[in-house]
């Protein structure tokens, strides 16, 4: 998998709701087919995302855990 | 998405405690970043939420609140000072847990379009006027509230 983004969002420190309510306002402001890396600390942040984009109908590239920090990468799919 | 999901969530809040004003603004912009319409419905007590510069300034009484850990009997309570020493200890909680400020979530709900609206009825009771609430809330009725809510929305009550 790919580690290209185009947007990088540090959520690291933020609890619920607030990587989710961030990552949205980043992908609104970006262009269609881009990427946002996401990285937060919040362990509810793995089902959030994975809810947000199923709903949102942008696109979870992938999500990994490095330590205490949990990468996603983000695709705009419109 | 093709299934026939709710694509709006209404909100009625009537608690003006610390701890009942976060399941609201919570919910109201986690929806809002689900993209659903968001409406919350701020009727009695919950209007303390709307009054300028009172959202960081809620309490949380121990008193008669069982659930909340206390070491010790409930009754002590009463005591002067007891609910600013338990408002202090749960907005340390929070801090310490990073968990957003209220004035926080607030913003971010205007931001997101929720739309804030104020009830008349109670306000005439409790005798809040308008210019006592921030200028983003709007007023309204209980038609106001069940209109909104009749479109498919997901309702809840706090």
């Amino acid at each position: 998998m790919s580690d290209k983004f185009d947007q990088m969002l540090d959520c690291s420190g933020l609890n619920c709701p607030m990587p989710i309510l961030k990552t949205k306002k980043a992908v609104d402001g970006m262009q269609v087919g881009q990427v946002l890396k996401m990285i937060a600390t919040d362990p509810g942040s793995v089902p959030d995302m994975n809810a947000w984009t199923t709903r949102t109908g942008h696109e979870l590239l992938s999500h990994e855990q490095d330590g205490d920090k949990y990468i996603f990468f983000v695709k705009k799919a419109k | 998405m093709t299934e026939n999901t709710a694509s709006r969530m209404a909100i009625i809040a009537a608690h003006g405690t610390m701890d009942a004003a976060y399941a609201p603004l919570i919910l109201a912009t986690t929806a809002a970043a689900l993209e659903m319409e968001v409406g919350i419905f701020f009727t009695f007590f919950g209007l303390e939420l709307l009054k300028k510069g009172k959202i960081d300034h809620l309490q949380v009484a121990p008193i008669a609140n069982p659930a909340m850990p206390m070491p010790v009997p409930n009754i002590i309570g009463m005591l002067p000072g007891m609910t600013a020493m338990a408002t202090m200890m749960m907005k340390n909680m929070m801090k310490k847990d990073n968990v957003s400020k209220l004035s926080e979530l607030l913003e971010a709900a205007i931001e997101m379009k929720v739309r804030l609206i104020a009830c008349q009825m109670t306000m005439g009771v409790m005798g809040v006027k308008r210019e006592d609430l921030i200028d983003e809330c709007e007023i309204g009725g209980a038609a106001t509230f069940v209109e909104y809510a009749s479109h498919n929305a997901i309702t809840l009550a706090f």
